[in-house]
């Protein structure tokens, strides 16, 4: 049989199509936090508590010295724009965006910060070199910077996971030490009213097409990996 | 030669001077000899020749350190890839014994691993 152009055309994008479809292609995480069940229980910290528990969060009360990976901040905080909802005034938790477009890693010089294929925004401590360019170019707020030597102030050590070191900065790393052990992030798997859902983005489209959600500063188009449901 | 004495007087004292390192540790009864390193109690293999270990573990810790960081993998030899996890909790339970007396015989600065890196000798006794 002669091989027509017409044909050919069609084996050749039926082809592209066939490996562009391939099963197993990366992941990308995303996480859907439902605020209606967040508040459900006022004044829970349960996803907070187990998050700096399982990775030595130094616990220090002087704001201006703080180190934080998850926390709840006013809610009108967060969505600026839709502050004058019934919802202002309610806590939002907020965390690492692991954004798409991340600031963060493009002011990065050394490296230390990336965007891994699974859109995990990680951090390699042992690079990291204190400059605090991230700390300036994240929009929420999301880094930390150690100002002096966190161990101290890390109530009980846990000896699966490292500490950090004064001079570097820190955020969440959506518990990639969890993932690589088929685990949910600590935070997911705590929360009493699994308000936080966690998984593939593509898996998550049924819930995100379903109920409205808004993402943080979406006008900065650094398209962050957080959905709230509101 | 007129200065003779002088001379002799002020090589002696140089000499004295410059040997003073070795004959201080003659004198305190230290020798050149390399400490007495605690040995993991059950010997086995290591996760490499001793002789490469010996030279080479901060070159292994380095790669190791890349490797799970940078490109997720965990694994190397069937062995977990960790420093506190593997080599500190099933061979080399004492950084003291082990890490510390080699380090400070070699006069070696840092390392820093430990500043983040926690002992797990330290949270066993933590909770006792």
């Amino acid at each position: 049989m002669k091989i027509t152009r017409k044909r050919f055309l069609a084996a050749g994008g039926g082809a592209l199509l066939a490996v562009a479809r391939l099963p197993g292609a990366a992941k990308r995480w995303a996480m859907v936090i439902d605020l209606g069940k967040c508040h459900k229980l006022d004044g829970c910290t349960k996803c907070i508590d187990a998050c700096h528990r399982a990775h030595n969060v130094a616990q220090i009360r002087d704001r201006a010295r703080e180190v934080k990976w998850v926390w709840k901040e006013p809610f009108e905080h967060v969505f600026p724009q839709q502050a004058d909802t019934p919802l202002a005034g309610k806590p939002a938790l907020v965390t690492c965006n692991h954004c798409d477009q991340p600031p963060c890693v493009r002011v990065c010089p050394t490296g230390a910060t990336w965007k891994r294929d699974d859109g995990i925004v990680a951090m390699d401590w042992h690079r990291c070199i204190g400059c605090r360019y991230c700390v300036a170019a994240c929009p929420y707020g999301s880094r930390s910077f150690n100002w002096s030597d966190p161990r101290p102030h890390v109530p009980v050590l846990n000896g699966g996971y490292p500490t950090r070191s004064k001079g570097v900065v820190e955020k969440c790393t959506f518990c990639e030490e969890r993932l690589a052990k088929g685990q949910l992030p600590a935070c997911v798997e705590v929360c009493p009213e699994k308000a936080i859902t966690f998984g593939d983005f593509r898996e998550l489209q049924p819930i995100l097409r379903q109920r409205f959600n808004l993402r943080r500063k979406p006008e900065l188009g650094t398209r962050p990996q957080i959905f709230y449901i509101v | 030669m007129r200065d003779q004495g002088l001379i002799y007087a002020g090589l002696a004292v140089f000499l004295g001077l410059i040997t003073f390192p070795v004959s201080y540790n003659l004198a305190a009864g230290k020798t050149s000899k390399p400490p007495e390193l605690q040995k993991p109690a059950e010997a086995r293999q290591c996760v490499a020749s001793v002789d490469y270990m010996r030279r080479s573990h901060m070159d292994l810790l380095i790669d190791w350190r890349d490797l799970v960081v940078r490109d997720g993998v965990r694994k190397y030899k069937g062995y977990e890839i960790s420093l506190t996890n593997t080599c500190m909790r099933q061979c080399h339970t004492s950084k003291q014994e082990f890490c510390d007396r080699c380090h400070a015989y070699v006069g070696v600065q840092g390392p820093y691993c430990m500043d983040c890196h926690v002992d797990p000798r330290q949270i066993a006794e933590a909770r006792r």
